[in-house]
């Protein structure tokens, strides 16, 4: 990376991060696909939980298929597991707890005409399923009455346990029809891959109702985070999440799900997207060999993911030559890339410096606003 | 090249950083063990602010299991990504000839010695027999 010496005054005007003046798309409405809203204290879901779970999360807790109970499996470098250190608020809570700071901070400095909320509470990754499906509704109920009510800047995700599938299909029947929700959420380390059949009422609901499916990186999931075990450090985990939304959309391809439900709208969400292009390559050429293996797959997988998938782009990446990033968004395609920063986590990305490259005006407008804006259908 | 007396030495304590507003700069100054030291506050990076990030030490390793750290305090931060900068020089750890920030010339001086001369104190007035922290851009 080339970052510049900050050797020039600190004027709006002339903005030394971007060694250039601030041009007037600074101010394009951004659609930010990924914001992380915590909760100030347990007792905010439990607000939201009948007594009987109430009492049995004060009594046995919550079980993950992750190996130790309370903690995530990677305790992460900054304070709070990955928090941006200056986004503690200052009348205290844990970062994006806070709707006044988070729009201080986030929403209105930043120009953030719509932000999609991705709750991390875990309903979906719960052992006790119906404990799950018990927190997947009470997070949705939470989303509306903390964030989306007070500030319609926000869109909700419907959380669902997509291992129990009539529990799943039952909650996206429940609010569908509060266009507050703008996404069917689940964690991308599913029981099965997550191309296979059981998975599918769900991919067909979300079609029937035109609603993206968001799988979000996730330190929860059913199975260790590499086919080997568990990776030693948080440095790995952190790699691990692009190569789990591999699996994701490579099992969707091949099992046929985006043949059967061409409509399917899949969000892959902080996992990378520079990978996308050298898979659709791979894909694509093991598909003109071995076709016959999967008859049902009837055009080359690099179709059905520049029609059917999109890609969040924080953590951007960032190739030691800074050109080379525009080289990467146009292989995977300017069309299939939506903005994100990943607020108030660590690895955050600053929609003013994360693209240390020229954009054309339209490139800007399709990932920062425009594929976002058609894919969760805002107005 | 002016020279701005920017704080009190005793306001910013050891491993502490105060931010300043200079001449239209937004300037970051340390206490590293007694010394005063003074960089650019916003990372290269993407523009995190550097005095809100975390004074560390250097961990290094000659080979895996034989861990040495080194220069405590030394060394700031991002409050982001966690870009590392030499607080002495502004350079990062892992590019230091690309990804650095501006470091300025800071001195310590007498409020008896600064009440002449070209230097300005902007923000306080400044007492003879107080130490004053100056730096020089």
């Amino acid at each position: 990376m080339d970052h510049a010496v900050l050797d020039k005054d600190t004027t709006p005007e002339k903005d030394p991060t971007l060694e250039k003046d601030r041009g007037a798309d600074a101010r394009l409405g951004i659609v930010d696909c990924d914001i992380h809203p915590a909760f100030g204290s347990p007792a905010e879901l439990a607000k939201f939980l009948p007594v009987r779970w109430r009492d049995h999360l004060a009594d046995y807790g919550q079980r993950s298929a992750n190996p130790v109970v309370g903690t995530l499996p990677y305790p992460r470098m900054t304070p709070g597991n990955g928090m941006r250190r200056d986004a503690w608020p200052p009348n205290g809570g844990p970062p994006a707890s806070d709707l006044a700071y988070l729009q201080e901070q986030l929403l209105d400095p930043l120009g953030i005409e719509y932000g999609i909320l991705q709750p991390l509470a875990a309903g979906s990754s719960t052992l006790n399923q119906e404990l799950g499906a018990a927190m997947c509704a009470a997070v949705n109920d939470w989303q509306l009455d903390k964030w989306t009510g007070p500030d319609p800047r926000l869109k909700a995700s419907i959380s669902v346990t997509q291992e129990d599938v009539p529990a799943a299909l039952a909650e996206i029947e429940a609010r569908i029809g509060d266009r507050s929700f703008a996404q069917i959420a689940i964690p991308p380390r599913t029981i099965e891959p997550a191309g296979r059949r059981r998975y599918w009422p769900i991919y067909e609901a979300a079609e029937h109702y035109d609603m993206p499916i968001g799988m979000h990186s996730a330190a929860y999931g059913q199975h260790t985070n590499s086919g080997a075990g568990w990776l030693n450090f948080y440095i790995e985990e952190h790699y691990a999440f692009s190569h789990s939304l591999q699996s994701v959309v490579t099992s969707m391809v091949f099992e046929g799900v985006f043949e059967r439900f061409p409509k399917l709208k899949l969000v892959v969400v902080e996992g990378g997207f520079a990978w996308a292009a050298p898979l659709m390559w791979r894909l694509d050429k093991q598909w003109e060999r071995m076709r016959s293996e999967v008859p049902h797959v009837k055009r080359p997988p690099s179709d059905y993911i520049r029609e059917n998938v999109w890609f969040t782009t924080q953590p951007i990446e960032e190739p030691e030559n800074n050109r080379h990033l525009l080289d990467t968004l146009r292989w995977v395609g300017t069309d299939r890339l939506m903005f994100s920063t990943d607020y108030p986590h660590w690895d955050f990305d600053d929609p003013r410096y994360a693209f240390k490259v020229p954009l054309s005006p339209t490139e800007r407008a399709q990932i920062f606003r425009d594929n976002a804006k058609n894919v969760y259908r805002l107005p | 090249m002016a020279r701005h007396v920017i704080a009190k030495v005793d306001e910013v304590e050891n491993g502490k950083s105060k931010l300043v507003k200079v001449a239209g700069r937004d300037i970051a100054l340390f206490n590293v063990k007694g010394e005063f030291f003074a960089i650019a506050n916003r990372c290269p990076h993407e523009g995190a602010d550097l005095c809100r990030g975390q004074v560390v030490g250097l961990a290094e390793a000659d080979e895996p299991g034989k861990v040495r750290m080194t220069r405590h305090g030394e060394l700031i931060r991002c409050p982001w990504h966690g870009w590392e900068f030499d607080i002495r020089t502004g350079k990062s750890w892992c590019d230091p000839a690309r990804t650095r920030v501006k470091s300025f010339d800071v001195s310590v001086a007498k409020g008896g010695t600064l009440t002449e001369g070209p230097y300005q104190a902007e923000t306080f007035p400044v007492s003879i027999d107080e130490d004053y922290v100056v730096v020089e851009i």
